[in-house]
């Protein structure tokens, strides 16, 4: 991640997809692990609450990333399928007081029965028109959770869920919950590395640079789209679930259309196609509002009085952050990852780079 | 010499100012949930300003107890995962009340305000059931719900029907959302108690398309009143409709987030609503004493009164919000005794709040330990020669059918 070797070596296929390409790639990751390790320790709960955001926000972004960056098939139904794993989890540990390690993988796998039904339409149509055919999806699901009481609970389309409980103790405060979501966190970061690495992961990458090839080439189109559909609303829904017991609650309005497209902003701020990404992306979108908002509080005086600071803050934010993102994308369109990229491999052989 | 002693009553005063400050007493912080932008910012935008001005104006008579009052604003867009950061960060900065803003995001953080003891404020937003005040202490709706709208709606509607509604015909249009959907159980108990006909027509999200929903109502129904709970652009778009069908908006009656001036001059204008009427939480019109004393502070900054106290009714929502919530700090100030109170007397605080009315502003609230709504109180302004006016005093109705409810949870 932090580090480079000063040129190419590599003689092998194996040695190319290795995880760890470098023996001091270990030691990276050793520091980052004891890093998130300490965090919680000497952090404010605040700050801790942050991350706990980001970490959710992350697993979702992969699941999207595997969807939209690694097998090329536009979804805007994202927080549909997150919807459809808050509310079985949901339906789950009231109605039969189940734990989390069984409504966790049961909402992600409805999630991703539901989903791979939405993707059914990929086998014919691809770009804009898929994306129509997802935002569907979306309406569909969110119209059905909103009508049909037995799955959402009542008119308020709500349902409250005790929190997490692991060995006898309720997960409650921050501090507990960041142990809770870093370990799903982690768990999909290293499904996910694994997965593009694999048959089923170069197989997505295929179908995404040109399926025509890809199915020349015998990669089954129509198993590997619907995989790539289902894997993907897997994570959503496994999103919806932290999201669930996060915040004690299953509520269909926070999984709006908005939130896709929210979802849709972080990969592609972060970079298609890569998992560094993902995670740059959820921790720049997640972020940025607070620093700009910060920032506003604390130097925003020096220029406005204090009822224009109070207009300007929200409205302010919006245009920054929009600024921002056209600003990121000119610049490298690849996204944030591209722009690590680029700054790893310049000083790949600095200080003679010529 | 002379230059030592002057150059010594500075460094005396600036010791006796740092020492001042340093025995000032902290300021008393509220957290305050906002939104400026996001798809409720019509409401937020002369809201907002409202809850900072009668903020501003207790701090200019020198606070609570001698405290100052702070407002820290977080606009969350609307979206819970902001929303749940901003309250870790209210919750930072200390607050002792967290006011809540927007529906969902009252949702994801009930348990969480629960579990850390903080009394969280929802005045037309969340559930009608939070007003229970022992399966949700720390939620305080602290305005009418929108069950108490619904039995407020009917008994007004019952009232300009000649006072009975048997065999008379009420059709309710309401957006389609959770929000839109909680009355039904209160007017379904209503049309058993009173005996009336009731419709239902659901307009779905964003609301801006209700032409066959309005001309059912008003061709084929034919109704003798109509209640509307719709939000956002919708209200007026219902406005408008009815007016083009020839549906006589006197016999329209529409929820308190269906009736500010925004949505009648969004709808084409005061001639165009004529007659509409519209149901309220806090007074309306500038013709509060408080607002004159606000016009009055900023006359002695040097400065004129906000434009946003033209649009007066969600300008006072944003003053009642203010004014219940420093009655609240008040309480809680007298009962310690000092200003280092805690978000548990704060929430102690709530529940004695009794008899404060600012001028009519605010409706004559009760909240105790069992009812955080504080009576479900509504008053009725009807839209009249290019403003509102007022139709019925405050008012509460069917207050047994409600309390019975809320102890069913529905």
């Amino acid at each position: 991640m932090f580090h480079r070797e000063s040129g190419y070596y590599k003689t092998s296929y194996a040695a190319d997809m290795a995880l760890y390409p470098l023996p001091i790639a270990r030691w990276t990751v050793a520091a980052v692990a004891l890093a998130t390790c300490i965090a919680p320790f000497v952090l404010h709960e605040y700050y801790v609450s942050i991350l706990n955001l980001i970490m959710v926000a992350t697993v979702g972004a992969l699941g999207l990333n595997i969807l939209v960056g690694y097998t090329g098939q536009i979804s805007i139904g994202h927080a549909a399928f997150m919807s459809v794993g808050a509310y079985t989890a949901a339906n789950l540990a009231v109605r039969l007081d189940l734990p989390f390690w069984v409504t966790l993988p049961a909402g992600g796998l409805m999630a991703a029965a539901i989903g791979a039904i939405v993707g059914i339409p990929s086998l014919r149509i691809k770009g804009l028109y898929l994306a129509i055919a997802t935002l569907a999806g979306q309406l569909i699901i969110e119209w059905t959770i909103n009508h049909v009481p037995w799955i959402s609970g009542g008119a308020q389309a709500s349902i409250e869920v005790p929190r997490p409980t692991l060995f006898g103790t309720q997960l409650k405060t921050q501090f507990q919950l960041y142990w809770f979501l870093l370990f799903f966190a982690v768990l999909a970061i290293v499904g996910t590395l694994n997965l593009v690495r694999s048959r089923i992961g170069r197989a997505f990458i295929a179908i995404r640079d040109q399926d025509i090839a890809a199915e020349i080439i015998g990669i089954n189109i129509f198993r590997y789209k619907l995989l790539a559909f289902a894997i993907s609303s897997f994570y959503a829904g496994v999103t919806g679930v932290l999201y669930t017991y996060y915040l004690g609650i299953a509520n269909y309005e926070q999984f709006q259309i908005v939130t896709s497209i929210d979802y849709l902003a972080m990969i592609i701020i972060g970079g298609l196609g890569s998992i560094l990404g993902s995670i740059f992306g959820a921790i720049f979108v997640t972020l940025l509002p607070i620093v700009i908002r910060l920032g506003m509080e604390n130097w925003g005086s020096f220029l406005f009085g204090d009822a224009d600071i109070r207009n300007l803050i929200p409205n302010l934010r919006l245009i920054l952050f929009g600024g921002l993102i056209i600003l990121f994308l000119v610049l490298e369109p690849e996204g944030l990852n591209r722009l690590w990229r680029n700054i790893r491999s310049y000083f790949r052989v600095w200080p003679f780079s010529y | 010499m002379r230059s030592f002693k002057s150059l010594g009553a500075v460094v005396g005063a600036a010791a006796l100012a740092l020492s001042a400050s340093a025995f000032a007493q902290k300021d008393i912080v509220i957290g305050l949930q906002c939104d400026r932008t996001g798809p409720t910012q019509t409401v937020g935008v002369f809201l907002c300003p409202g809850y900072h001005d009668y903020i501003a104006l207790v701090n200019s008579k020198g606070g609570v107890g001698g405290a100052k009052i702070r407002a820290l604003e977080i606009d969350h867009e609307y979206k819970v995962p902001s929303a749940v950061e901003s309250y870790e960060r209210h919750k930072k900065e200390g607050a002792v009340l967290i006011s809540l803003y927007g529906t969902p995001q009252t949702q994801a953080l009930t348990q969480r305000l629960t579990e850390d003891k903080i009394a969280g404020t929802s005045p037309g937003f969340g559930s009608a059931a939070a007003a229970n005040g022992d399966k949700f202490p720390y939620i305080f709706p602290i305005a009418a719900s929108y069950w108490s709208q619904a039995a407020g709606a009917v008994q007004f509607v019952k009232d300009k029907l000649g006072g009975s509604l048997r065999g008379k015909k009420i059709a309710y249009l309401y957006f389609d959302n959770p929000a839109g959907r909680e009355p039904l159980p209160v007017l379904e108990a209503l049309v058993k108690e009173e005996g009336f006909e009731m419709r239902t027509f659901a307009v779905p999200s964003p609301g801006v398309e209700m032409g066959a929903q309005v001309i059912d109502i008003a061709q084929r129904f034919k109704p003798d009143f109509v209640i509307a709970h719709l939000f956002g652009r919708s209200p007026s778009v219902s406005i408008k409709e009815l007016k083009r069908v020839g549906y006589p908006l006197s016999k329209v009656v529409s929820f308190v987030w269906g009736s500010a001036e925004a949505d009648i001059i969004a709808a084409g204008g005061w001639a165009t609503a004529e007659g509409y009427y519209g149901l309220q939480f806090a007074g309306v019109g500038s013709n509060y004493p408080v607002l004159k004393e606000i016009t009055e502070m900023y006359k002695k900054q040097g400065k004129a009164a906000p434009k946003e106290m033209a649009s007066t009714v969600f300008y006072n929502r944003g003053v009642l919000i203010a004014a219940i919530h420093v009655e609240a700090i008040s309480n809680a100030v007298k009962a310690k005794g000092g200003t280092n109170i805690t978000p548990h007397d704060v929430k102690l605080g709530f529940e004695k709040i009794k008899g404060f009315t600012l001028g009519g502003l605010v409706p004559p609230l009760e909240i105790n330990n069992v009812d955080h709504e504080g009576g479900g109180w509504v008053q009725i302004f009807q839209a009249k020669g290019g403003k509102w006016v007022k139709s019925t005093e405050w008012f509460k109705a069917y207050p047994t059918l409600l309390k019975k409810m809320l102890a069913t949870g529905g």
